[in-house]
Parts: C-alpha cells; sequence; structure tokens
C-alpha cells in the first residue's frame, strides 16, 4: 500500500539576481525538477544529493512546509499542504539541524507538552516514551532544559518527541549530522529497530552513506532536482559499474602484471608489489585463484564497492547526464545508464 | 518498539474541550518557560521600581501645586507610574523577537509542522508568559509604590473588573502587534528595521513615556482609535485609575477588544500569505 504519492513534483524559487550597479533581474531557480516517488507503508528509503539538490525542499514539500509550483503529492492519503494541521498529527519529522524541542523546558515538560499537542492519551504516551526512555537512554538527561543538553542527547529526545505520537511516516533530515560514533550508533540502532517492526515508514536524508548502507533497504538519489537514480543500493552499484576489487600484495613485482579473464587491472602501486583487479565476469575466488598461480603471492584482501564513490561521481556528473564509470575515469567498466527510474516495485 | 509507532485513534471528547485542554497546556508550558530565568525577573524588578520612582517625580513635578494634571489627580499619576511599571513586562512592548529569529534561522518549520496553527500557540504562550509577568514583574512594583507615595485605590468594584479585562486584552492586542512586525521577517529574512520602529512607536504612544491625555484631544482620539497603542498600556491604566465614569471605561475596554479582534485576524491572514511564500534556507 502506498503511503507516499508524488508525481511529478516542481519547485521553483523566484530568485533577484543584481545584474550591474543598480538593476535587479528576477530569475527562477528550479530546486525540484519533476520528481516521481513512490514509497510504500513500512518502508525505509534513502533520498540522497548533493548540496543544493533539492531533497531538503522535496521533504518539505511532502510534509507540507513548503506548497509545490507543480505536480500532485500525497501522503497518508492528505495533500500535504491543504491538510497540514491533519497531517501533522500522522507524521514525524526529525531535522537534524533544527529543534523541535523548547529550549528553556526540560526534555520530560517538553513531552508532556507534545502529548497535549497532539492529543494522545495518557496511556499510550506513556507506553512509547518508556520504550523510547530504554531504547534511548533518556532517563540520565530528561530534567535537563534542552539548552544544556549535548547534542547527542538532543537528538535523542528529538527522535523521542517525533514518535511520542505514533506517526505512520518518519521524516529525517539528516539525523546523525555532528553526531559522535557513540551517539550515530544509538540513532542508528534506534532507527534500524523502528524499521525492522515496519510500522513505520521512513524516509532518510543524509549525507552520512553509512545510514543509508545500514538502514535503507531502497536508495533515491536526486541529483539537481531529479531523481538520478531509484532502486536498491546493489541495483546503484550494478548501474554505475561498481566492482569488487581484489589486492594482491606481491613477495616480487612481476616484468608485466598478468592479464585476467573475466578481471580488469585496476591499479598498479608499491612499484609492482601491489596489484589492484576489478572483478567483471569473474567471481573475486576465481581472481585469487587465477593470481595464486601466476605470482607470488603475500597477501590478499577484497574490497567491497565503495557507495560514496559511486554517489560521488553521480553527484559530480553535469546535470541531466547520467554518470558512467568510464567518465569517472576509475579504471571500472562502465554499464549503459537505463535513464532515471521514477516508481518503484 | 512493537507499539511506539501505534497511530492514535482518534478521541471521542468533544472537539472545544480538546481545544482549551491543548490551550492550557501550551499557557503552562509558557509560563514554565519563563519562570526559569528568575535571576532576569529579579534584575527586570528592581529596574522597574528605580524607573518607577524618576517618573514619579516626573509626573509629580508636571503636576505642581495645582496638584492635577490632564484631568488626572497626584495619586492617580502615582498609581498610573507604578501600575504602568508593573504593566509593562506583563504586556512585554519590547525584546520579543522569538517569531522572527525562528523565521530567520528556519527553526519556524518546527512551528509548521505542528497540529496547532502557529498564532494560537504563539497566543497561548505568549499568555502563560504573562502570567508570570504577572506574578513576578507586576507585584513588586504595585507593593513597593503605596510605600514610598500616596496612590489611588479603586472606589469601585467595576473598576476591578473592568482593570482585568483590559489587561488581558493589553496582553492580546500586544502579542498581535509583536506578531505581525516579527511577520515581517518572513518578507525581509530580517525584522530589526520594524522592530525598532516598533519600540520607538510604542514607547511615546502607548502612554509609557507620558499619559496620552496630555496631548491635545484633537491628537489623542484619532490615536486611540485608528492605532493599537493606547490598547496597550493607556487604556487599561486609565481604567485602574478611574479618571472616568464606568461607561467610558466599558468604551475603552471595547476598543481594546476591537483592536484584539482585529489583530488576531490579521495574525492569521499574515501568517496565511506567508506560508505561501515562504523559504526555508540551509536544508
Amino acid at each position: 500500500m502506498t503511503i507516499i504519492e508524488a508525481c511529478d513534483l516542481r519547485k521553483e524559487f523566484p530568485v533577484r539576481v543584481k545584474v550591474g550597479r543598480w538593476r535587479r533581474v528576477r530569475r527562477t531557480v528550479r530546486a525540484v525538477d519533476g520528481v516521481d516517488l513512490r514509497v510504500a507503508r513500512g518502508e525505509t528509503l534513502g533520498y540522497i544529493g548533493a548540496n543544493g539538490a533539492g531533497k531538503s525542499t522535496t521533504l518539505k514539500m511532502l510534509t507540507g512546509v513548503l506548497a509545490p509550483s507543480g505536480g500532485t503529492v500525497r501522503v497518508c492519503g492528505l495533500r500535504p499542504v491543504p491538510d497540514r494541521t491533519r497531517l501533522a498529527r500522522r507524521i514525524g519529522v526529525v531535522f537534524g539541524q533544527r529543534s523541535q524541542l523548547w529550549w528553556d523546558l526540560p526534555l520530560r515538560d517538553s513531552f508532556d507538552l507534545l502529548r497535549h499537542i497532539y492529543r494522545v492519551p495518557s496511556a499510550e504516551h506513556a507506553a512509547r516514551l518508556r520504550r523510547c526512555r530504554d531504547l534511548l537512554d533518556l532517563d540520565a538527561f530528561a530534567d535537563t532544559p534542552v539548552r544544556q543538553l549535548s547534542l547527542g542527547q538532543r537528538m535523542r529526545g528529538e527522535l523521542t518527541a517525533a514518535l511520542l505520537h505514533g506517526p505512520e511516516v518518519l521524516f529525517l533530515d539528516e539525523p546523525t549530522i555532528g553526531l559522535d560514533v557513540v551517539s550515530r550508533q544509538a540513532v542508528r540502532s534506534f532507527l534500524g529497530e523502528l524499521s525492522r517492526t515496519g510500522d513505520t515508514t521512513l524516509v532518510l536524508t543524509t549525507h552520512d552513506l553509512a545510514d543509508i548502507e545500514r538502514l535503507c533497504r531502497r536508495l533515491v538519489v536526486v541529483d539537481h532536482g531529479r531523481v538520478a537514480h531509484d532502486g536498491s543500493i546493489a541495483d546503484l552499484h550494478a548501474r554505475y559499474g561498481s566492482r569488487r576489487l581484489v589486492v594482491a600484495d606481491l613477495d616480487s613485482a612481476p616484468a608485466e602484471p598478468p592479464v585476467l579473464t573475466g578481471a580488469t587491472l585496476h591499479r598498479v602501486e608499491a612499484d609492482g608489489h601491489r596489484l589492484v583487479y576489478a572483478c567483471g565476469a569473474a567471481s573475486a575466488a576465481q581472481v585469487v585463484g587465477a593470481l595464486a598461480g601466476l605470482v607470488p603471492l603475500r597477501d590478499i584482501s577484497i574490497v567491497e564497492p565503495d557507495i560514496e564513490e559511486v554517489v560521488a561521481r553521480l553527484y559530480r556528473s553535469p546535470a541531466g547526464e547520467p554518470c558512467t564509470a568510464a567518465s569517472a575515469g576509475a579504471g571500472l567498466t562502465g554499464a549503459p545508464s537505463p535513464g532515471p527510474r521514477t516508481s518503484p516495485e | 518498539m512493537d507499539s511506539v509507532t501505534a497511530t492514535a485513534a482518534p478521541s471521542a471528547r468533544p472537539n472545544v474541550i480538546l481545544l482549551i485542554r491543548t490551550f492550557a497546556a501550551i499557557v503552562g508550558s509558557g509560563f514554565r518557560r519563563y519562570s526559569t530565568y528568575r535571576q532576569a525577573t529579579v534584575a527586570g524588578v528592581v529596574t522597574n521600581t528605580v524607573f518607577g520612582i524618576l517618573r514619579c517625580y516626573v509626573l509629580l513635578a508636571v503636576a505642581g501645586e495645582a496638584g492635577t494634571a490632564a484631568g488626572y489627580d497626584r495619586a492617580q499619576l502615582v498609581t498610573f507610574v507604578w501600575a504602568g511599571q508593573g504593566l509593562l513586562a506583563v504586556v512585554l512592548l519590547w525584546r520579543w523577537t522569538e517569531l522572527a529569529d525562528r523565521i530567520r534561522t528556519g527553526e519556524i518549520v518546527a512551528d509548521l509542522l505542528r497540529p496547532v496553527h502557529p498564532v494560537t500557540s504563539y497566543l497561548a504562550a505568549d499568555l502563560g508568559r504573562a502570567g508570570y509577568a504577572g506574578l513576578a514583574r507586576m507585584v513588586p512594583p504595585l507593593l513597593v509604590g503605596p510605600l514610598l507615595f500616596e496612590v489611588h485605590l479603586p472606589a469601585r468594584w467595576s473598576t476591578v473588573a473592568f482593570f482585568g479585562c483590559s489587561v488581558v486584552l493589553a496582553v492580546v492586542v500586544s502579542f498581535g502587534c509583536r506578531y505581525l512586525v516579527n511577520a515581517t521577517a518572513y518578507w525581509l529574512g530580517d525584522a530589526r528595521g520594524p522592530l525598532l520602529l516598533w519600540t520607538l512607536c510604542s514607547a511615546v504612544l502607548a502612554g509609557l513615556a507620558f499619559p496620552l491625555r496630555f496631548l491635545p484631544e484633537w491628537l489623542y482620539v484619532p490615536l486611540w482609535l485608528l492605532t493599537p497603542f493606547p490598547s496597550l498600556l493607556q487604556a487599561p491604566l486609565d481604567v485602574l485609575v478611574e479618571r472616568d465614569p464606568p461607561a467610558i471605561q466599558a468604551g475603552l475596554v471595547g476598543v481594546q477588544l476591537c483592536w484584539a479582534v482585529l489583530l488576531l485576524a490579521g495574525c492569521r491572514w499574515v501568517q496565511r500569505r506567508a506560508e505561501r511564500r515562504l523559504v526555508v534556507h540551509g536544508g
């Protein structure tokens, strides 16, 4: 069942640009340029893009904060802008860089106030709060005013505040930004737990791709306001030719690096003492087996495809041009891009 | 985690009662928020008291040997000053930039994502703030004034009721004005200019610097009817010192009521317009 449905979603901002000393020219900037998106109930979606790609603008349109310039959007069956107040009861939003808590109040008072604002029955509120307290370890700072909390503590408070009214969809805009390793792990594990239950649909925007890898089965990449990729992380690697690397450390450098069937030589390092092969048709085991018979191996390691590299290549590609492995010059075999996929299963 | 995400069932209780409960909870939160700044409260009380003494001597000097000025006798002028010093923090003419700051920083998004209209939410919090200021900032000057000067005490019971209504309406009028001035940040990005203008106008035209009855009638009557400024301080203070008969007192409160309704409607209209062109910067 679809809980978020956006069709040809657009957002344009008028911008006045200074021309010469006195004149200003009005220009239109397209922040979101025809995004199509369908998210099923209970799904966990990673929504990523470079700075200014339009991901936060999309999120604000989905939550009813910004009115779209064009297209249609439905969240929980409601139109976000006209039905914003009704929608607010059914969604939760966490902004990593903004707070929904009251600066002067302790967390406990903020939570109590939210119970009244969202009109949550006491028993339900108490049950949800108890679980969040257990999972996020809130008790140590529940009576501390929000202004005195560390960023990690505040973010745990933000997550709780967003969930106390039992939202059907939770939008998370960079929830781990600025957090230390321990707090980031706590937030990730909490979101992972939430994702596993499948009761809440999670839409996560972040620049931390480790969040995406650990939490999201589906990834949407926006680039210059358009969907550049919509599918799993494995799809992304397959589409952009990311392959596992076999790193072979040798006792002595061969005169010529051996040519392998089903794998390509990615790079040569350490004066020929280290050869790096990218797996193609051949598996990593086959590459290792072949190398063992051809060169004096000292050590072998296998490097998984790096999502950051693929995404960085996507971000760097010019607007409207799908990125290929060849264009990145990384030595990997380029796969033809099928173009933006806009409707998932 | 199973029940953490359960959706709240719609309640069978009447909406009005739930609305009042929500409103009351936000009022309570406003009270608690401002009551955390106790040192600032003490500093404010001391400042108001010192300035109360200065203003009192200035106005008594204006009354001179005749003992009256613009229809106020000496005791009424003293009450006007001390009640005004107390009301200053309750009505809160200045220093409220919360909305403008939240618009500038983008924090306003959190307000828009709550199932309560921002004007309602900010009004409730402001009433809570005013409640705290009424206890912590208004009572001390009202106690200090009579110790140092001869004051006028209300002679009619109706005055107490009129004064109570007038103070609440003054808070609402002040909130409406401040909200509108802050909301200019939706268009300007930074509301410092409008806030400065508001500070200047409210200081002079609300009756803080001097009672507006000191002005000629051709000036203060249009000022009273066509601008909200006299409804901020002058109206409740005139009601309290019983300068006018009960019918005029009721008229003053009526004018305040009109301004309160007009300004709240204006706030909602401006908020609606602002949301249409809202740009939240910075992700």
